[in-house]
């Protein structure tokens, strides 16, 4: 195990190595962030003063040195234009990143997993019929359109929910979130449920498709010859069996709930980390995009290890590779 | 079912309900705001960005203020002239504390002016505005500012600097956006700044000038503009900038929300590249060998204006958000001749100005811009396409992000010249001075002395560089202004550039509230007034 987790994390120090060369080398093709940041009515010299300071008249090998002497000792560089570490901007912004994949995650599950049993388990119902049919507009309805119909329907037309923002931030247990507040959850509610709605639909499938599989194998069929009552069946027979899929593929899709809001965080103004990189690929702010897609990168590794390591200790017939050395 | 289930069901209802009842409305005394952009910082001398700018108006004074048409009105100066060819003499309004409660002198200004010029790490400096004037305390509330040659336009330079104590003259921008140091004359003191969230104002009561009506106001940065409109008519904010013109006509017709437009000093225009220089092929025969640019025959730039269509522009692309342009400035704004007009609508004309040079049978182009810069700006380019390709230039576009797009508009060809043949790009004056665009954009290149950073299509006439020199230099700024003019009529009437139209401002309010407004397009909080 041990073996397993530290040949992993080697490789993985490579991968960022790689990946830090491709992602400064190609975000140096782009544009000059000179004529984005300098006010046109400057002067020349001022264009020459801010290419000096920022390090933008050194050569692209020479600014890469820079960066990966400072990543080295955990400086990712400063923002072009905040002035900030890249770092300390994506730490401020997290939090409130995290509480939204974390909601649209719970959201997902407490209503895609009953739904998708039911559907498994009576699959020519008129109700999994129509299920089905919702679930596939879920997977291909766009977000940002979902997104502003809701804002339509409970904001404008209803007037129950506020349209953006984060609301009030509670304190519970040391940690600070929108959650514990009353203001915040009427916040959250909207782009958490709007974020989380792909997400429903591809739960519903996957357990509708686990349950169907399960439901024909023989330890069920003896479950109900023996005559236990259905409820206990699906909750100590079925669940067990269809869980371990879905916990793999939502390990890895919190990750891309994290990475990827961008979209559900423009149209609802959440402070997050998608609103602070897509503004920074405006206005190529470098040293954000850099470390962001870093960070990323990173987040998916510690994610695919820990679900590889889950799903070993979930099922016994998995061995780790390098468990036996 | 049990009790305990009973009183679960009953608890859950409630929270249901609980986070679904209606938003109890703030105090009446609070003002939101949905602004469309978001200050990268609070720190007024880190970073020459619009939207700081304005932001830093609502807490911080200069020493001359502008109004909402970029005219020049006594600020913490309560009067300026000339003394001698190179000084200009400031009188200080006395009797201004700052919202620390520190008095507000000479000392400040001069304080100000040196931390400005020099905020470590910023990406567009205010030095422009302060290198090469000497601040000179004659007494607490007398300044001489002098400069090497006559410079009519200090007090438009000093109108861009916001004035701090200079008890925070060694300040860090990190202290002034936690609020540590900032502190301003203006009419709303600074109350916090959550990044992303929303900045906090709260009211100045012993504000110098006129008091503003809110005790507090919140401005949320919503950069969505169908977000931003259903933000007002739900009642989350009370104003927003910038309404999404598909959004304009719904907004005007509903009850409870008033609309404001105004022309803005926004404009698009067109260069047409008048040396031989380009070596991309964006000009070809119609045999698709390369051709030097036509567009140094000025028929051939006159026929372009002419083919372009710019009512059309305005009523099918914009909404009718532009007011079709002849010259930089707006009716009623600094700079603005009478005398020039929008080219009325000729493919006629313009087919038969073709003729006459030689392009009766025309040619193949191909046009630039950015890609979600300006409002509307790939149609635009897209429409202008079309109405070329009718009057015999078969024209093809060719659109690309901002970030791109500048690059290679400014140095993309070789030697670091400008890569394109046609390109549209955007110009709006934030000095409030006539000369900035001539400055900028007509005067021949001449990079050491800051002429003609922004003539990327190689426009150069001696006369209009004289008067555009000789304006600059005259201390009679009424004076300057008719060389200004003139030289403004006779850059036009050589298609310099080729302007399509100024953009119109936005803004909407519930009916609780009115907003005073002109040629600028920021916001300007102040300016939001309780019914």
């Amino acid at each position: 195990m041990f073996a397993f987790i530290l040949r992993r994390t080697i490789q993985s120090v490579i991968v960022l190595f790689v990946m830090s060369l491709l992602v400064f080398c190609m975000i140096n093709l782009v544009g000059d962030p000179v004529d984005m940041l300098v006010n046109p009515e400057s002067l020349p010299d001022e264009i020459e003063r801010v290419r000096r300071d920022f390090g933008l008249d050194q050569p692209v090998y020479s600014q890469y040195w820079h960066f990966l002497k400072g990543a080295l000792s955990g400086d990712l560089g400063k923002s072009y234009v905040f002035g900030r570490p890249a770092l300390a901007l994506m730490a401020e912004r997290f939090p409130a990143t995290l509480e939204l994949a974390f909601c649209a995650l719970i959201i997902a599950v407490t209503i895609g997993l009953p739904l998708g049993i039911y559907a498994g388990l009576r699959p020519d119902g008129f109700a999994t019929r129509i299920m089905m049919g919702m679930s596939v507009l879920g997977i291909s309805i766009p977000t940002f359109w979902l997104g502003l119909m809701m804002i339509i329907l409970f904001s404008v037309i209803l007037g129950w929910l506020p349209v953006s923002g984060r609301g009030d931030i509670g304190v519970f247990l040391g940690i600070e979130s929108s959650i514990f507040t009353m203001d915040g959850l009427r916040h959250l509610i909207m782009p958490a449920t709007n974020l989380a709605l792909f997400k429903i639909a591809m739960v519903m499938r996957l357990a509708r498709a686990g349950t169907s599989e399960v439901m024909a194998q023989d330890f069920i069929r003896f479950a109900r010859a023996q005559g236990l009552p259905r409820k206990r069946i699906i909750k100590s027979h079925l669940l067990p069996n269809i869980l371990i899929p879905i916990v793999t593929v939502i390990g890895i899709e919190f990750g891309t709930l994290i990475a990827f809001a961008t979209v559900t965080e423009s149209i609802f103004s959440w402070p997050g980390l998608g609103k602070l990189v897509i503004d920074a690929i405006i206005n190529l702010d470098r040293p954000v995009v850099v470390a962001y897609l870093l960070f990323v990168v990173a987040l998916f590794l510690t994610l695919n290890l820990i679900v590889d390591i889950i799903y070993a200790a979930l099922d016994p017939r998995v061995r780790l590779q390098g468990d036996d050395t | 079912m049990t009790i305990s289930n009973f009183k679960r069901r009953v608890l859950i209802i409630g929270l249901v309900f609980g986070i679904l009842s209606p938003a109890a409305h703030l105090s009446a005394d609070t003002l939101r705001v949905g602004l469309a952009a978001e200050p990268t910082s609070v720190d007024p001398h880190y970073h020459n960005l619009t939207i700081n700018n304005s932001m830093a108006t609502q807490v911080f004074d200069a020493l001359v203020l502008q109004d909402v048409n970029q005219n020049l009105v006594p600020g913490l100066a309560v009067s300026w002239a000339p003394v001698g060819e190179t000084t200009w003499e400031f009188k200080l309004r006395s009797g201004v504390t700052f919202h620390n409660g520190a008095a507000f002198t000479a000392k400040d200004v001069v304080a100000t002016m040196k931390r400005a010029a020099d905020v470590p790490n910023s990406p567009s400096s205010f030095g422009t505005f302060i290198k090469g004037k000497t601040f000179e305390i004659v007494d607490d509330l007398t300044l001489r500012v002098s400069t090497k040659k006559p410079n009519p336009f200090v007090p438009n330079d000093l109108s861009r600097v916001a004035i701090i104590d200079s008890a925070f003259a060694d300040a860090t921008t990190e202290d002034f956006n936690t609020g540590k140091a900032a502190f301003g004359t203006g009419p709303f003191k600074f109350a916090g700044w959550l990044p992303g969230d929303a900045l906090t104002l709260t009211k100045n009561a012993g504000y110098w000038g006129q008091a503003v009506d809110w005790e507090s106001v919140v401005i949320k940065p919503i950069k969505d503009g169908t977000t931003r409109t259903a933000a007002l008519i739900s009642g989350d904010v009370d104003f927003i900038e910038r309404v999404a013109p598909s959004d304009l006509p719904n907004l005007e017709k509903r009850n409870g929300i008033l609309v404001y437009k105004s022309v803005s000093n926004r404009l698009l225009y067109m260069t047409l590249h008048m040396t031989n220089d380009p070596v991309k092929p964006y000009v070809t025969d119609n045999s698709d060998n390369p051709i030097p640019s036509p567009f140094q025959d000025i028929r051939l730039r006159q026929a372009v204006s002419m083919a372009i269509n710019r009512e059309a522009i305005s009523d099918r692309v914009m909404d009718g958000l532009s007011a079709p342009a002849g010259q930089f400035s707006p009716e009623g704004y600094i700079g603005y001749s009478p005398n020039l007009s929008a080219d009325d609508y000729n493919p006629e004309k313009a087919k038969e100005l073709m003729a006459e040079a030689g392009f009766e049978d025309g040619f193949k182009l191909t046009i630039h811009g950015p890609a979600g810069r300006y409002s509307n700006d790939t149609r635009i380019l897209e429409a202008i396409a079309q109405m070329l390709s009718r009057v015999g230039i078969d024209t093809t576009v060719e659109t690309m992000p901002a970030s791109v797009f500048f690059k290679r508009f400014s140095r993309g060809g070789p030697n670091k010249t400008p890569e394109f043949t046609v390109a549209m790009s955007g110009y709006a004056n934030g000095s409030g001075e006539p000369s900035h665009p001539l400055r900028i954009f007509i005067h021949t290149k001449q990079k050491d002395r800051g002429y003609g950073p922004g003539n990327r299509n190689g426009y150069s006439n001696a006369e209009v560089d004289k008067l555009i020199e000789d304006g600059r230099a005259m201390m009679d700024i009424a004076k300057g202004e008719a060389a200004f003019i003139k030289a403004t009529e006779m850059s036009m009437q050589e298609y310099a550039l080729v302007p399509i139209h100024h953009e119109l401002a936005t803004w909407a309010s519930s009916d609780a509230v009115t907003y005073e407004h002109g040629a600028l397009d920021s916001t300007f909080i102040h300016n939001i007034r309780n019914k």
